[in-house]
């Protein structure tokens, strides 16, 4: 009786601790799934999604709050994506959350910008540089086009010009598939 | 305008399909040869119906009919059907198969080089299915010797003077053999069974050893003319020629030598004209090695050990089916890489 | 010596002979020069003059912008003296038919040279010749333009074992090689000298196909006269595309240079015969690459060798050899790799090996592309030993992952899968639509990471920020408190003054929890803070009376606006 119930309990301490060792050895660091959805959403960070950002939409999208396509600058592509992830239905682009636009990067006109920082404190992601009372630029590598800082300018100096095609980001287009019937003669 | 290359080999799809069909011309004429025209007659019903079977669907499917048309695919379809059933089965039986093979094997899996599996050799399974008693009357050679077009014609036609074909037909050597070996009452060896078949010849039955012989001709041309590439037709015969003499040195009185089997049956019409189908085939150097082994090695299982005379077309299939993973797992050693 | 073999390759007619046979021909200046800035991979430069200046031959015109591209870029001069008339966007060699920033010269026909020093290697440290190679402009002239300065950086090993020189010249059509190796095999041979010395190269291999016995004959005879040990000249057999560097590296080592990888990491490296030249040109005589040679042919009645200056529109050079009527386009490079002009009023530039004219008899259209039928020619043909028409599977259903996991990004567009390809299928296009997507995608996912970081970097610095000010706030709070009790301890000091006390240095200690604090009326803590505003409105602003320190760092920030309000008047349109 007392080996048996020695042995059961050594192999319960053993497995306990096997279990515990992994549980500190292969803990998960946040939730992947949030992880995969806000790996697709474009971070942008513009909030038409109706959140403050990309990672608490996706947060939303995992805990099944949110639809999957309220995304306008992720677009139909990253509807597909997330559909495909999810394995929900793909949605058209929810119209009252806006619609896909070309990317385009915010210019400041800086001789009427007045140094208010009203766009500095809008930008979600600090690509703004300026001070109180001087005149304000936009990093232009890091601005992610989320339109955020336009409305607060109180002297609308600030323009959302759509990137030009250059030959460093020009693109080869997809091969028309040409079956052309030939003319019978 | 194009992009580069400008330059292109004069090579088109029509010209790749035609060789194949010219290549099959000995192989016909050898047929014609032994067993009479009847064979062209079937092979012209299979053109027609393949032809008028594609330019329906193509024209349900909205495609331009003239480069499908007459990029000669459907007819290498036709002439295998017509070439792999019996030279003297009804009518409606060609134009059946044909039809489903374009229809149902082609055409409804997307057309030109989507299908995965070989339209024929889909046909020949359906039928064999279906029609088991019509597919297992081949004529024998002196019976038919006898026969003039007319007659053939009217058999495939059942018309007057009809004639039953059992009169005509008997067992081919790879049934005769199976019936002997597998008949509980009076089991027999190869070898007695082979002395009293009639219609014995060097190698395999007298008359279509040299049809095969033809194809064999056929396909070192397209192997020379770089249509197909060694891998496919050499697997093949090596893998059916090791499988069968392996199983004969073992018991000569069970099993069939090796020289046999490849002249029996659709065996050279495989190696060289079946198999190679690039679309349904595998397309790596080594996984053409282990489909066309595969085909070969299921082809023998099949006719030593399973209920049809014959298994290529079953082989086929099968190993159409393993054609993705084959590739993917024979992908070869991109340059500069570690395999 | 034992050659290698690697797979596939074609033999496409080769259409040398005319050209070949005619000696080159040194065009002079055009009546306009249009130098693009970006004529290399890497980094665009940047202009270095203006519109209006006075530039020598050989000048720097623009120089690599270094902070953004580092090393990856290299300089570019004017082929001639003259005037910059425009510092422009100009139509640009490319298939894109998109413009890039290009300096215009309109020649003085005086030709005359900056002052011309030959470069002592032999007495320079290595990056100080890097850096001389780079500021000449030396580029590969084989058609890849790389910087030439990055491949002379020693690699893992301090020596290398084999030097490549690479004039296999494979693809039809072209002889630029074949002419100058013919002509100028000693010049040639004195830039290979060079390369070997700086990379301390072993041995020396000059490739060169076996359809041009003439370049062969005139190096071999060359490397005699040199007396250099371990150097020979290799016959290589003639097949498409035997010139391309890994495939030649292949045949004549058997060492096989992965995508991504450096040649030097296996002890060999490959030049361009043209590039040689222009390093002996650079190092010897101090001029910088503003020159190369061209062939022009296809559809022209006299298809011959150019020395043209970079930056010559292509129609000025095509002219010399008249091209005929049913003229429909223009390429760059080979039929093979070469790529449809937007125009012919592009100019020459480094990459420009070949101007081949198009007619549509001479290059018809492809017929009627059909379905794949997975025959397996492409895979025979292709030197790369990839599986094209599964890459070409992939990129047509745009599953760019599976078309990366086979190799997509080791095909290097040598057409000959498209050459053979009995569907017609324009293949090559496929690998480049797939390819600049995957690009796009990463360039996409790179700035995304980026704006998430910066994302979230701004988050933590709010939530921090928001704690700091809290914190502030409390510990102000509690001093203002403090001293609100201490002034209404002061002005009532009938109150018990040993409790004051207490509660004073009790408040004052409670910036952490200033509720306990005993509390004094919010009327008492009105009045003092009224009393701070007063006194603040009394002290003086510094803006009112500025020292005079003050007052001088004001009055240059002024001038600095104003330069830069008139540095920025030009660029505005007139009518603004």
């Amino acid at each position: 009786m007392l080996p048996a119930l020695l042995v059961m309990a050594l192999g319960a301490v053993l497995l306990g601790a096997a279990l515990g060792f992994a549980a500190v050895k292969f803990r998960v660091e946040g939730d992947p799934l949030t992880e995969k959805i806000d790996a697709i959403l474009p971070q942008t960070q513009c909030g038409q999604c109706g959140y403050p950002g990309c990672k608490p939409y996706a947060t939303a999208i995992a805990k099944g709050e949110a639809e999957i396509n309220q995304c306008p600058p992720g677009g139909d592509e990253g509807i597909r994506k997330l559909a495909d992830l999810l394995g929900r239905e793909y949605k058209p682009l929810s119209a009252e959350h806006g619609v896909e636009k070309p990317k385009a990067l915010a210019v400041i006109d800086e001789q009427r910008c007045i140094g208010c920082t009203l766009c500095i404190q809008a930008c979600p992601v600090d690509a703004i540089v300026g001070a109180a009372k001087q005149m304000h630029t936009v990093i232009a590598a890091q601005c992610t086009g989320c339109e955020l800082c336009v409305p607060p300018c109180p002297v609308d100096c600030i323009a959302m010009v759509p990137i030009a095609e250059d030959i460093s980001n020009w693109k080869w287009k997809y091969p028309v598939v040409a079956i052309r019937p030939v003319a019978t003669r | 305008m194009n992009n580069s290359p400008y330059l292109h080999k004069a090579a088109s799809v029509q010209s790749v399909m035609l060789r194949v069909l010219l290549a099959l011309l000995p192989g016909i004429a050898a047929y014609v040869w032994f067993f009479g025209a009847a064979i062209l007659l079937q092979i012209a019903l299979a053109s027609l119906t393949a032809f008028a079977a594609e330019a329906v669907v193509l024209k349900l499917r909205g495609k331009p009919l003239r480069p499908f048309l007459t990029d000669g695919s459907a007819l290498v379809t036709a002439w295998l059907i017509a070439l792999s059933f019996p030279p003297l089965a009804p009518w409606w039986l060609i134009v059946l198969a044909t039809a489903i093979a374009m229809v149902v094997a082609k055409h409804l899996y997307g057309g030109l080089g989507q299908n995965p599996f070989n339209p024929a050799m889909v046909a020949f399974a359906l039928m064999i299915i279906a029609y088991p008693q019509h597919l297992s009357q081949w004529p024998s050679l002196p019976a038919v010797v006898q026969m003039d077009f007319a007659a053939q014609w009217a058999m495939i036609f059942n018309l007057p003077p009809t004639q039953t074909l059992d009169a005509l037909t008997m067992a081919t050597p790879l049934d005769a053999l199976r019936t002997a070996l597998h008949n509980a009452e009076s089991k027999t060896t190869i070898a007695s069974a082979w002395a009293n078949y009639p219609a014995a010849g060097h190698l395999a039955d007298r008359g279509r050893e040299w049809v095969a012989a033809g194809y064999l001709a056929g396909g070192v041309w397209l192997m020379q003319q770089r249509i197909i590439t060694w891998h496919l037709p050499i697997a093949f015969i090596a893998t059916l020629g090791l499988a069968a003499g392996t199983a004969h040195l073992i018991n000569p009185a069970e099993f069939a030598a090796p020289l046999f089997h490849l002249f029996s049956g659709g065996a050279m019409l495989a190696a060289f004209f079946i198999i190679t189908d690039p679309v349904s085939a595998a397309t790596t150097p080594y996984g053409k090695l282990i489909f066309a082994a595969g085909v070969a090695f299921i082809t023998w299982i099949i006719r030593c050990f399973g209920a049809y005379p014959d298994g290529i077309a079953f082989a086929v299939l099968l190993m159409n089916m393993c054609v993705p993973l084959i590739d993917m797992a024979t992908q070869p050693r991109v340059f500069g890489h570690k395999k | 010596m034992r050659l290698f073999n690697f797979n596939g390759g074609v033999k496409p007619e080769p259409h040398k002979k005319n050209a070949a046979g005619l000696p080159i021909a040194v065009l002079p200046a055009p009546s306009f020069l249009v130098i693009p800035l970006h004529q290399s991979i890497g980094g665009t430069p940047r202009p270095l003059v203006n519109a209006g200046d006075f530039v020598l031959k050989g000048q720097r015109i623009g120089a690599g912008d270094f902070s953004t591209a580092g090393e990856m870029s290299s300089a570019v001069h004017a082929s001639t003296s003259g005037q910059v008339v425009a510092v422009e966007e100009r139509c640009m060699p490319h298939p894109s038919g998109l413009s890039a920033l290009c300096v215009i010269i309109k020649p003085d026909g005086r030709d005359q040279w900056i002052a011309r020093q030959p470069f002592d290697y032999r007495h320079h440290s290595p990056s100080d010749t890097r850096a001389y190679l780079r500021d000449a402009g030396i580029v590969g002239l084989g058609g890849a333009v790389f910087p030439t300065h990055l491949k002379i950086s020693s690699g893992k090993h301090s020596a290398l074992d084999t030097l490549i020189i690479n004039g296999a010249e494979c693809e039809p059509f072209i002889t630029c090689d074949d002419r100058l190796m013919r002509e100028r095999a000693d010049a040639v041979l004195r830039g290979i000298g060079i390369l070997r010395e700086l990379l301390n190269a072993k041995q020396v291999l000059i490739g060169i196909e076996d359809n041009k016995p003439e370049a062969l004959a005139a190096m071999t005879a060359a490397v005699q006269s040199s007396n250099q040990n371990g150097m020979a000249v290799v016959a290589v057999p003639t097949r498409y595309p035997a010139g391309g560097a890994k495939q030649l590296i292949r045949v004549l080592t058997g060492i096989e240079v992965p995508h991504g990888k450096r040649a030097t990491d296996y002890g060999v490296q490959c030049f361009n015969v043209g590039t040689a030249y222009a390093v002996y040109e650079a190092v010897a005589l101090g001029q910088p690459l503003i020159s190369r040679i061209v062939t022009v042919a296809g559809n022209v009645a006299a298809p011959r060798n150019y020395e043209v200056l970079i930056g010559t529109p292509m129609k000025d050079v095509m002219a010399h050899s008249q091209p005929l009527d049913d003229t429909d386009r223009l390429i760059m490079g080979g039929p093979m790799m070469g790529v449809t002009m937007p125009g012919n009023e592009v100019p020459v530039v480094k990459a420009t090996n070949c101007i081949l004219v198009g007619s549509p008899k001479l290059f018809p259209p492809p017929p009627p592309e059909m379905p794949c039928i997975r025959c397996g020619e492409c895979a025979k043909a292709c030197p790369a030993n990839l599986q094209p028409f599964e890459l070409y599977w992939f990129s047509r259903a745009k599953i760019f992952g599976k078309a990366q996991e086979y190799h997509l990004f080791d095909c290097i567009e040598c057409g000959c899968c498209a050459y053979v390809c009995p569907s017609n299928i324009p293949l090559v296009d496929y690998y480049r639509f797939a390819k600049s997507e995957i690009w796009a995608h990463e360039r996409e996912k790179e700035s995304a990471d980026e704006a998430r970081e910066r994302y979230e970097f701004r988050q933590l610095r709010e939530a921090r920020e928001q704690q700091e000010k809290a914190a502030r706030l409390a510990a102000k709070t509690a001093a203002s408190r403090a001293a609100a009790l201490a002034h209404v301890a002061e002005s009532h000091p009938a109150t018990n003054a040993n409790q004051s006390a207490a509660e004073v240095s009790e408040s004052a200690s409670a910036a952490t929890a200033p509720d306990q604090a005993a509390a004094p009326t919010p009327a008492e803590l009105i009045a003092a803070a009224l009393a701070r505003a007063r006194v603040q409105a009394t002290e003086a602003k510094n803006t009112t009376a500025p020292t005079a320190a003050q007052q001088a760092e004001i009055d240059a920030i002024e001038a600095r606006r104003a330069e830069i309000r008139a540095q920025a008047q030009p660029h505005l349109p007139p009518d603004d």
